[in-house]
């Protein structure tokens, strides 16, 4: 059994002591008996290191990952190269193992690269303000949301596009019981928004209007058209974006947007099976007070020197409490912390080349896989790192057909588009090479013409 | 070798002048992005592979950026010697004692670390088949069930990010459940010494805040809550040992009163390192308990997150509670289980965030468990309370005993706070200017001015993985820091005097706040 503990024997003796009690026991007095467990608790023995190691390497084994196979999955977490010098930094003790800067003349580190990282945020998004960081993605749509009932005084109705994720549009949901508000889903035309139903969902009462480029089938959306409906009803437009693709597309500060928002696992992120990553979050100057979460500030210190400081605390939940903008106290500095050095690695030229390198791999993919027979494009717009397919067949045993040859070729669309029963989601990243791309296309068709004639079989016997 | 080794403060004082600025003071702070030159790159990517096609013959041209973003330019070399030297103006864990009160700073083992980065658990995809992560599904399974253990709760959901999102998905089970029954209840009694998160969530979940006072002993004043408990309260939040470190003996009584006009009983899981083995918030009648896995179980704080925010609640409660669940079924056939997430929870609140939670947490909490196993999980919890109450009892002595007496005085458990009333009255120091010297000192200074109820607070919450020596070495610094106060307050009030930076404007910082560096272009 390990235990992380220093206290021997003659130790707890010598503390029981100075404390005037008896026994350990004796210290847990307070509790009265009746709640008291009075057993062990049914947990398995303790491991040594070694036996750890070995059950965790067991557990892990009986995953398969990315480098095990090869990986076409996306639907908001990529696949993208993690340079070593994320793991090498985020791993050091001084920005691991410190919590949340209260006391900012030893927090230097970790408070400007929270700075910097705004920075960062704040250029790829083209707005202002940024955090510094929250959760995740999909719970930053909800925060924003929180952010537009405050700022439109109390307008409860939210509109959202189907083209946001389905699980921003479901964390939504959830959270708008809370607020009392109202989401109306606006509904998808070939691939986008449908700009028309947007029109006419938004009114008065709308506090936030919510569309994501590209979404969540890969398409880029007409964000300047679709800023307009929330601007003419003085509702906030909020803009779900990728970050890697705004190293080649417009950023929504550019086109209209009062926020824009993310998931950051994409700037050389774990995978990690959904988390811990970060979600960022910048705005237009105007909603900087109601920001939710952690932001640094530039500041001085007593003999003139820069600094840097949590600013604005006034927000938050350990100042204000009930009046705070937001409850989040924990946010993912960490992660965010690889986000920047991330960022810095790749640099201005290097952000742009992926961007125009995905962008081109995707357009190989998509033209290769969509000249399958039985397979065809689910929409025709513009795409940068990811697309969707129709594929006539059952999905399921198409995919598992390729799992069996070490392929995970995408994302079925099935359980949240129903309408898209038959849809696949395939995501690009600079790993997946075009042998790997050829590799996915050859491995499909042939996988389309065994399950196609199983299917004729069984119509046949029937 | 002596068995007992020389504290920090009786070997030498560190400076109380600043006169002579150490090396790291006279290093102005430089951005990432004011290191860039034109031209400089550290990344190189590998080549398309595919036709060069013109960006805009794939995508139309009023959709792509007339400008790049203004990255920083820089090679690898001075990224890593960029953020190795800014690393250092940090405090951290693995350097000094930590005694964050409420923050549970204890060691975060390095194993956990090794785990989470194996490849099954780190290059693991979260839109992978159930199928083919049964090893994932089967680590989040294990965890739920050691939760439900420790908590004394039948069921366990993953997925909330953090303590604060635990505690949003509390009140959105609340309301569910409230709203099954048919009942819209308004309230949620909170005693004045919660954390900030509680009040906070309160308001974002749409429910109104009852304050609930303390009494003489630092419980739940009773008769105040009797009088509050009445059909409109939809829940009580509550932290126990609450943020005072004492564990409130009425416990049973208030969920009782709570739960007979109906409500739901909600456990600040923020305090759970002080009870672990020996009691459980289950059986104290809670039905819904967050569980801060950055504070007990281990996971690095790294600088304010990633953490994660368990909940393990009551039957009552679990029809309610986020998609995806993840289930377990037998297959009967001598094949093992079989995992996979359940979607299909009819009364479900739905889902709080992308996919099915910070996995990478779950990953350095199960192998801390696992580690540490039923026994040492107790004496995790023992050696927590022992370590705060010898701390305790040596900072009841002499200056300390005078300047900084304990809030009240009842035994606490695995924290504890003192009040610097006195050291404001006697010596003109403030609990500030005492942390900022504890800074030249070596050691993070505990919670300052929190909670609330308590005169110039400190809340000091040492942790089981301190030693008897770093203990005392912390009574002796605040031992010597009180001595210098006694001879000139000035000392402290200027500190610190040692560290990358000074005092700094907190309040010049709100007021024109500069949260980003000024653009080039």
């Amino acid at each position: 059994m390990s235990r992380y503990t220093s206290a021997t024997d003659s130790d707890r003796a010598r503390m029981l002591e100075a404390i005037g009690a008896a026994s350990i026991d004796e210290l847990f007095e307070q509790i009265p008996e009746e709640l008291r467990l009075g057993r062990d608790l049914e947990l398995p023995a303790g491991l040594s290191e070694t036996e750890a190691f070995d059950h965790l390497s067991a557990l892990a084994a009986r995953n398969a990952d990315a480098d095990s196979e090869l990986c076409f999955l996306g639907a908001g977490m990529y696949d993208h190269y993690s340079p070593a010098i994320v793991d090498a930094i985020t791993q050091r003790s001084e920005f691991l193992t410190p919590y949340t800067p209260y006391q900012p003349e030893v927090s230097q580190g970790g408070l400007q690269a929270m700075f910097e990282f705004q920075t960062a945020i704040s250029e790829l998004t083209g707005l202002p303000v940024s955090n510094a960081s929250l959760y995740e993605g999909p719970s930053s749509v909800a925060s924003a949301a929180y952010l537009a009932i405050g700022a439109t005084k109390g307008r409860k109705k939210l509109v959202v596009s189907r083209g946001v994720h389905p699980h921003a549009r479901e964390t939504l949901r959830a959270y708008a019981e809370g607020f009392c508000a109202e989401v109306v889903e606006v509904g998808l035309v070939d691939g986008i928004t449908d700009s028309d139903e947007l029109e006419a969902a938004v009114d008065e009462k709308t506090a936030a209007v919510f569309v994501q480029s590209p979404n969540f089938l890969g398409a880029i959306e007409d964000l300047e058209a679709l800023a307009a409906p929330a601007k003419e009803h003085g509702a906030l437009a909020v803009a779900s974006v990728d970050p890697i693709p705004l190293s080649v597309l417009r950023p929504p500060g550019e086109l209209g947007y009062d926020i824009a928002l993310g998931e950051g696992q994409p700037l050389g992120g774990r995978l990690d099976f959904g988390g811990p990553s970060f979600g960022f979050f910048a705005a237009a100057e105007a909603h900087l007070r109601r920001m939710p979460g952690r932001i640094a500030g530039e500041t001085r210190d007593v003999d003139g020197r820069r600094g840097f400081v949590l600013a604005l605390q006034t927000r938050e939940q350990h100042i204000r409490r009930e009046k705070a903008t937001h409850n989040i106290c924990t946010a993912q500095a960490l992660n965010a912390l690889g986000g920047i050095v991330y960022l810095s690695w790749l640099g201005k030229r290097g952000f742009v080349e992926l961007g125009e390198l995905l962008v081109r791999r995707t357009a190989y993919a998509r033209e290769r896989l969509a000249a399958i027979d039985g397979v065809e494009l689910l929409h025709e717009a513009p795409v940068v790192r990811e697309f969707a397919l129709r594929v006539d067949a059952r999905i399921a045993d198409v995919l598992d057909r390729l799992a069996d040859q070490g392929i995970a070729a995408g994302y079925p669309l099935g359980r949240e588009y129903p309408e898209h029963e038959d849809g696949l989601l395939v995501a690009i990243t600079e790993r997946r090479s075009r042998a790997d791309i050829d590799r996915l296309a050859d491995a499909l068709e042939s996988a389309m013409e065994t399950v196609q004639r199983a299917g004729e079989l069984q119509g046949a016997s029937r | 070798m002596s068995d007992e080794p020389t504290s920090v403060t009786e070997s030498v004082r560190p400076p109380a002048t600043a006169e002579i600025p150490t090396p790291q003071q006279r290093e102005r702070a430089t951005t990432i992005f004011e290191r860039s030159v034109e031209d400089r790159r550290a990344a190189t990517l590998p080549p398309a592979g595919v036709a060069e096609a013109e960006l805009s013959e794939l995508i139309p041209k009023r959709f792509l950026r007339a400008r790049p973003a203004e990255l920083p330019e820089v090679s690898e070399p001075e990224i890593v010697r960029h953020y190795n030297r800014i690393s250092r103006r940090n405090f951290d864990l693995d350097t000094g004692p930590y005694p964050l009160g409420s923050c549970t700073m204890k060691h975060n083992p390095r194993l956990n670390e090794r785990v989470a980065a194996l490849p099954g658990h780190a290059r693991l995809h979260p839109a992978q088949d159930p199928k083919r992560a049964q090893g994932a599904l089967e680590l989040m399974w294990l965890l739920e069930r050691q939760l439900e253990e420790i908590c004394g709760l039948p069921h366990v959901s993953l997925q909330p990010s953090a303590g604060s999102h635990g505690e949003l998905a509390g009140l959105l089970l609340t309301r569910a459940f409230h709203a099954e029954r048919g009942e819209q209840r308004s309230k949620v009694l909170i005693p004045d010494t919660a954390h900030g998160t509680n009040p906070a969530t309160v308001t974002m979940a749409g429910f109104e805040v009852v304050k609930l006072a303390t009494d003489e002993r630092g419980g739940v004043e009773m008769d105040d809550l009797r009088s509050k408990v009445d059909p409109e309260v939809a829940c009580l939040m509550i932290t126990n040992p609450n943020t005072l470190g004492l564990f409130d003996p009425n416990i049973a009584e208030i969920t009782g009163l709570v739960r007979e006009a109906g409500g739901t009983l909600y456990y600040d899981g923020a305090n759970l390192n002080a009870i672990m083995g020996h009691s459980r918030p289950g059986d104290m009648g809670f039905d819904i308990v967050h569980v801060n896995l950055h504070k007990s179980f281990s996971q690095p704080h790294g600088g304010g997150g990633p953490g994660a925010g368990p909940i393990a609640v009551s039957e009552r409660i679990e029809p309610f509670l986020p998609v995806p669940r993840v289930v377990r079924a037998e297959t009967g056939n001598g094949a093992g289980p079989r995992y996979d997430f359940d979607y299909e929870k009819p009364l479900s609140i739905g889902r709080l965030r992308g996919f099915a939670g910070n996995f990478g947490v779950f990953v350095r909490s199960y192998a801390y468990i696992a580690s540490l196993g039923g026994p040492g999980i107790k004496d995790a919890s023992e050696t927590a309370v022992l370590n705060a109450r010898y701390l305790l009892a040596k900072l009841s002595e002499g200056r300390a005993g005078k300047y900084l007496p304990a809030a009240f005085d009842e035994p606490a458990m695995h924290e504890f706070v003192l009040s610097g009333g006195p050291a404001k009255k006697q010596l003109g120091v403030r609990t500030l200017d005492i942390a900022k010297r504890l800074l030249d000192y070596g050691f993070h200074p505990p919670t300052v001015y929190f909670p609330l109820l308590v005169d110039e607070a400190l809340m000091v919450e040492p942790t089981e993985t301190e030693t008897r020596e770093s203990l005392d070495a912390l009574a002796g610094a605040i031992d010597a820091i009180l001595e210098e106060a006694e001879a000139d307050p000035e000392t402290l009030r200027r500190a610190p005097y040692t560290t990358p930076v000074r005092r700094l404007d907190e309040a010049a910082a709100s007021r024109k706040p500069t949260v980003r560096q000024p653009s080039s272009s």
